[in-house]
């Protein structure tokens, strides 16, 4: 960073607010010293001025709030997210998934062969020992996918009766 | 209508049923909400289409808010979630002021201003039409500062930045300003000594 963005840096902390008491009350000894400095603060005075006195919002048209309530009217405020979320279920996945990853890090682990007589290598450890058929068979593969489709679809069930239910409310 | 309740004792009363006190707070942040998807579509049909959008899902989400921020801050986090989802999907070019395009832009209004040398340029409309041509996120960060009455921490919540990166930005953004007005002036003092 150079000497003049750090003068303006540490002066936009000075205008906003932003410095803390000490840096404060250098700035302000600095800006009645030094001209450089002076005549920084003032143009970036004049610009923070500007911004908050001209700076201008749109206005959106005349029929907006109406077009906004129109459009509410058909529309229910949804129940609030922590009303329907269970952190039991999420914590219970969280456990889940921590214990796979833990089962597997020590399987992996008790599988190596530290003692291995490569000298080439720099780690002592042969990971080709881990004998990882075990759990990738085509046995356990196709059983995790079969599980998986079953859940997918209880879930898309459940999603397409919860829409038809909210149809039904939405029509009477 | 108008009425002097907090932001909070609104939407207490519109989740207990009083639906038709939304349009006071629509009337509250109306302008600010357009002024920002302005900024991000450049289109006022389609900022309109979009800040309707976001008073809607605002009010379909409404149970969610909890009060311990702002509700302003709230709804400006819908708005900028909302404004970059719309130019995703509309793979619109977000122009920055470093790139090419933006001097083109300048120079194109460079030359409207030229045809209308008799109307003097007034601060008001120098700062307005600089901001224009920053690109949106420095205009929006810009806006919630100035407009918005947001501190820095709440402008890091909305744009989901750290704090130290919003007031880098913040300062970045001020000085592209600073550096458009300037562009704007010289040539304004230029097309009047031609």
């Amino acid at each position: 960073m150079n000497k003049h963005q750090n003068i303006e840096e540490r002066l936009w902390d000075y205008i906003d607010g932003n410095s803390n008491e000490a840096e404060m009350s250098f700035i302000k000894q600095l800006i009645q010293s030094n001209d450089e400095w002076k005549l920084k603060y003032a143009e970036l005075l004049e610009v923070h001025q500007m911004m908050h006195i001209h700076i201008e919002l749109d206005e959106p048209s005349m029929r907006f709030r109406q077009n906004v309530m129109e459009a509410i009217a058909v529309n229910l405020i949804a129940p609030a997210t922590k009303s329907y979320i269970n952190k039991k279920i999420i914590w219970g996945i969280g456990f889940f998934f921590i214990t796979m990853i833990l089962g597997l890090i020590i399987y992996g682990f008790s599988q190596i062969n530290w003692e291995t007589t490569n000298t080439n290598s720099r780690f002592k450890v042969d990971f080709n020992k881990v004998d990882w058929s075990l759990f990738f068979n085509n046995t356990y593969t196709n059983l995790f996918l079969m599980i998986n489709v079953v859940l997918g679809l209880m879930l898309l069930d459940m999603y397409l009766s919860k829409k038809k239910v909210e149809k039904t409310q939405d029509l009477s | 209508m108008s009425i002097s309740a907090t932001d909070n004792e609104i939407i207490n009363r519109i989740l207990r049923g009083e639906k038709q006190l939304y349009a006071e707070l629509v009337e509250r942040y109306q302008n600010f909400v357009f002024t920002i998807t302005l900024r991000y579509t450049k289109q006022r049909e389609d900022a309109e289409e979009v800040a309707q959008d976001i008073f809607v899902k605002a009010y379909r989400s409404l149970a969610d808010f909890r009060g311990d921020s702002k509700f302003s801050t709230w709804l400006y986090t819908i708005v900028t979630t909302s404004c970059i989802t719309f130019l995703r999907k509309k793979k619109l070019e977000t122009s920055s002021l470093d790139n090419e395009r933006v001097f083109e832009l300048a120079d194109n209004q460079d030359s409207g201003m030229r045809a209308n040398q008799v109307e003097q340029k007034s601060k008001f409309a120098m700062v307005n039409e600089a901001i224009k041509m920053l690109s949106p996120d420095d205009a929006t960060i810009i806006t919630l500062f100035y407009k918005g009455e947001q501190s820095l921490e709440e402008i890091s919540h909305v744009l989901k930045l750290e704090s130290n990166t919003v007031k880098v930005r913040l300062h970045r953004a001020r000085q592209r300003l600073k550096e458009k007005m300037e562009l704007s002036f010289v040539q304004e003092v230029k097309d009047l000594m031609d």
